[in-house]
């Protein structure tokens, strides 16, 4: 096998090693492709589909992510049809979820003009933000399911497996066994997910508070006796393994 | 929390536990069996068990519609939504069964005994309106009283078959299901005795030869498929028969499996042997129960016979087949969520390549096929290629297997061979429409086809003929519509169909699926929004572009096609006005 594939993005002619992206291939060439569920420490599971790429010859197109380059490849990063499913699935997104604390979707938005209010009478996820725990708070309101705090608190770093999905398709959350609270999951508070969560939908409790206006010494004293029941209900033997 | 005894659920898992993940949506069956539904502790027992992640049990248990975790009535009545049944009449059944559980409840005859779903399509639309009660298929349900549906045990709806040859469907129809012994007295267990006497290599090129290309949708060479497979380094390969059939319109194979399971079983025993499986898999769709038990039968009596096995017939060649049912899920019908289903996880596609004659089940190599597509297999290397070949156009060999329903006289599983007209088929074997009534458009493919028109009355029914007429021949169905109806609300129930059915993994049909069944129900209540047309091209453009898998890249197929036919349905009167 050959050391360098060549191959030709938006028209730039770019060498690479076998078994490059296209998204690492166009980076490396100084071409930007848009991403959201992307993170160099989890898998890629090509599932935003943000990043997709028009291939010569391919009926569908490509997600970048995952896509290896081939020899003689012809890649554009800005067609008609790329730009189209770019600004729908983002027009679709904002309809969806609340996206005011993800800055960077709001600049793609902006990018690519997708409008706000393309979808007027849409069914939005509404969620009543989860208040279960001492460490973060989950507001599912904000979850665009890029799936990287279950990969995180699964095999992609801490092997935890505290949460999973419920449901399927539009209705499709982020859940605990049986919806438990947290504490009562397998979680170990590790703070993996909250790190990964590009929305903000997972939040640090105590950035939460802050934004609520609360004092650092309120917080304190707000998550105190939260701490102490945590201990306890650890020390405690448990009779219910669930 | 109720207390609940694990003990038989223990005696139930002890056989499973070996399996470990594999294992889960089985477990997941008998549990439901012994439980009648999923509760924490025994979804925990599992979790235990088979040794999987409690949220990821969980995960599994919510993906699948035919799990349920909160207690659901010992009645559990299916009744199907999607056209076919719906024209025939499945709203009214729907809302007469609700009243009489209604009465039921009120008179105290019973608390929360009888639970009421809609479902997706049954595969039993040659029998519209039908539904499943318990598992057990009713058809022409309009006409039963609620004791013949529920209390007593109707007999199966009869098959249904007809066509100008009868090759595949040979041993179909006939009112029983086929036997091992009756199979191997009409010439059955003849090719698969004749491979094993050649070599894999043998079998592989006469597949070729023959031209058959899968019958499940995609059209992809067979014998190219396992040549890959046989070819893909690794020393334990897979073979799977993809029989989860759901595709709204689609009972083929339904037919198949209960009369005639064993030309399914020798088809994918020669694929074996072709590849160099040792394993192999059948996954039937959850709704299917007759079927499952059909083919758990014909797997047994051919352990019997010692056509699977160690070194059957005295090859050398080892083989054996596990059946596995679905649990209410169209997405695993695509043939990566099938492979994770089995797996034990919930049905997302995977990301292709790797494709699976060198990715497959377990990360193996596999090759998966169709029900109709191993049903072929037998039948091409008992007449032989040549025989083979002389039915059926030369770029489309061979019978096709077509299921006809909705406004059509004689409903039924129809085989012709390749190049036989649409309306030889229609008229000269189904009976035309309905009488008084004439031809508005029938859908083929099913809900991920698109609608054809009588001008497409004299189109030929082959892959080259349909392409070039710019339609799919999908998987065979075939859905008649008359004059009369509506084809919004026949939008509406596809677009519904996808909306449940999206696994929800990628982004464009996730949402996608979610926006197009709103706007279409506007359009349906007269409320359509300007710029709804244009809303509608941009999320089916965006689907069809850029979905992850092949249910998100046809999940606006149909309604685009519908939009291109009948503009008017869809557009708002001031925009028509310009």
């Amino acid at each position: 096998m050959s050391d360098t594939i060549n191959l030709i993005i938006d028209g730039k002619q770019i060498s690479v090693p076998p078994g490059t992206t296209i998204l690492a291939a166009a980076r490396e060439a100084g071409i930007e492709i848009p991403t959201i569920c992307f993170h160099e420490a989890t898998t890629s599971n090509a599932l935003c589909r943000i990043c997709v790429v028009e291939v010569e010859g391919s009926r569908v197109l490509l997600p970048s992510c995952v896509a290896h380059v081939s020899e003689g490849m012809k890649v554009q990063t800005q067609s008609e049809r790329v730009t189209r499913s770019r600004r729908t699935i983002l027009e679709m997104l904002e309809s969806t979820v609340d996206l005011s604390d993800a800055p960077e979707i709001q600049t793609m938005i902006a990018e690519y003009k997708a409008d706000g209010e393309r979808f007027p009478q849409a069914k939005s996820r509404v969620s009543t933000p989860i208040d279960d725990n001492p460490m973060y708070l989950r507001d599912y309101a904000k979850c665009i399911l890029c799936w990287r705090c279950v990969q995180v608190c699964a095999e992609d770093a801490q092997y935890t497996y505290a949460i999973n999905f419920s449901s399927r398709g539009y209705d499709t959350q982020i859940s605990t066994f049986y919806e438990v609270p947290m504490p009562e999951s397998t979680c170990v508070f590790c703070g993996q997910c909250v790190a990964v969560c590009p929305t903000g939908a997972l939040k640090p409790k105590r950035q939460w508070l802050l934004e609520l206006g609360r004092t650092p010494d309120e917080i304190m004293d707000l998550t105190r006796s939260e701490r102490r029941n945590r201990r306890r209900r650890v020390e405690a033997p448990s009779n219910d393994q669930a | 929390m109720t207390d609940f005894d694990l003990t038989p659920l223990q005696a139930v898992l002890g056989g499973y536990a070996p399996q470990g993940r594999t294992a889960l949506l089985p477990a997941l069956h008998a549990a439901q069996e012994i439980y009648g539904y999923l509760p924490e502790p025994v979804a925990a027992e599992i979790a235990r068990g088979l040794n999987i992640p409690l949220a990821e049990v969980f995960g599994v248990i919510d993906f699948y519609s035919l799990f349920y975790r909160e207690p659901v009535g010992k009645t559990i009545i299916h009744v199907c939504n999607d056209p076919a049944c719906a024209m025939a009449g499945s709203e009214s059944i729907l809302t007469r069964l609700t009243q009489h559980v209604e009465i039921l409840k009120e008179n105290n005859h019973t608390e929360e005994l009888v639970t009421i779903e809609r479902a997706p399509c049954l595969g039993l639309c040659e029998h519209a309106p039908a539904m499943l009660v318990n598992g057990r298929p009713i058809g022409q349900a309009n006409t039963r009283t609620w004791e013949e549906m529920v209390e007593s045990d109707p007999r199966r709806p009869d098959t249904k078959v007809d066509g100008s040859i009868r090759l595949l469907t040979a041993n179909c129809g006939v009112g029983y299901t086929l036997s091992l012994w009756q199979y191997i007295a009409g010439g059955g267990y003849v090719a698969y005795r004749k491979a094993l006497a050649g070599t894999p290599a043998e079998v592989i090129d006469t597949v070729k030869l023959s031209g058959l290309v899968g019958r499940g949708g995609a059209a992809f060479p067979t014998g190219v498929k396992w040549e890959g497979t046989a070819k893909a380094p690794g020393t334990q390969k897979y073979v799977v028969c993809n029989a989860d059939e759901a595709e709204p319109g689609t009972f083929k194979d339904r037919v198949l499996m209960e009369d005639d399971p064993h030309s399914i079983l020798e088809g994918l025993m020669i694929a074996a042997y072709a590849v160099g499986a040792s394993k192999g898999y059948v996954y039937i769709r959850g709704e299917y129960l007759r079927p499952y038990q059909m083919m758990k039968i014909a797997v047994q009596e051919a352990r019997e016979a010692r056509l699977l096995g160690e070194n059957i017939l005295g090859s050398g060649f080892n083989f054996d087949i596990e059946i596995r049912r679905g649990a209410g899920a169209y997405i695993c019908g695509e043939e990566t969520a099938l492979f994770e289903s089995i797996e034990g996880k919930r049905g997302f596609p995977r990301v292709k390549p790797p494709f699976p004659t060198t990715h497959g089940l377990f990360g193996q190599p596999t090759s998966i096929n169709n029900v109709e597509t191993l049903a072929n297999v037998p039948l091409i290397l008992r007449m032989g290629v040549e025989e083979y070949r002389k039915i059926g156009t030369e770029k489309s060999p061979g019978p096709k297997l077509f299921c006809l329903s909705g406004d059509v006289e004689r409903p039924g599983l129809y085989e012709v061979p390749f190049g036989t007209t649409f309306r030889e088929l229609l008229f000269d074997l189904a009976g035309g429409v309905h009488s008084g009534h004439h031809l508005q458009a029938a859908l083929f493919g099913g809900a991920a086809g698109a609608f054809a028109l009588d001008s497409h009355l004299d189109v030929r029914l082959s892959f080259e003929d349909l392409r070039a007429a710019g339609l799919p021949l999908g998987s065979g169905v075939i859905t008649v519509f008359d004059e009369t109806r509506d084809m919004r609300d026949i939008c509406l129930r596809l677009a519904h169909f996808f909306a449940d059915e999206s696994c929800g993994k990628c982004y464009p049909c996730q949402m996608g699926t979610q926006r197009q069944v709103e706007i279409i129900q506007r359009i349906m209540d007269g409320q359509v929004l300007p710029g709804d047309w244009e809303r509608l091209h941009d999320i089916g453009w965006t689907m069809t572009d850029a979905s992850l898998c092949g249910l998100g890249q046809t999940a606006a197929s149909a309604v685009m096609s519908a939009m291109k036919h009948w503009p008017h349905l869809f557009k708002s009167p001031e925009a028509l006005a310009q």
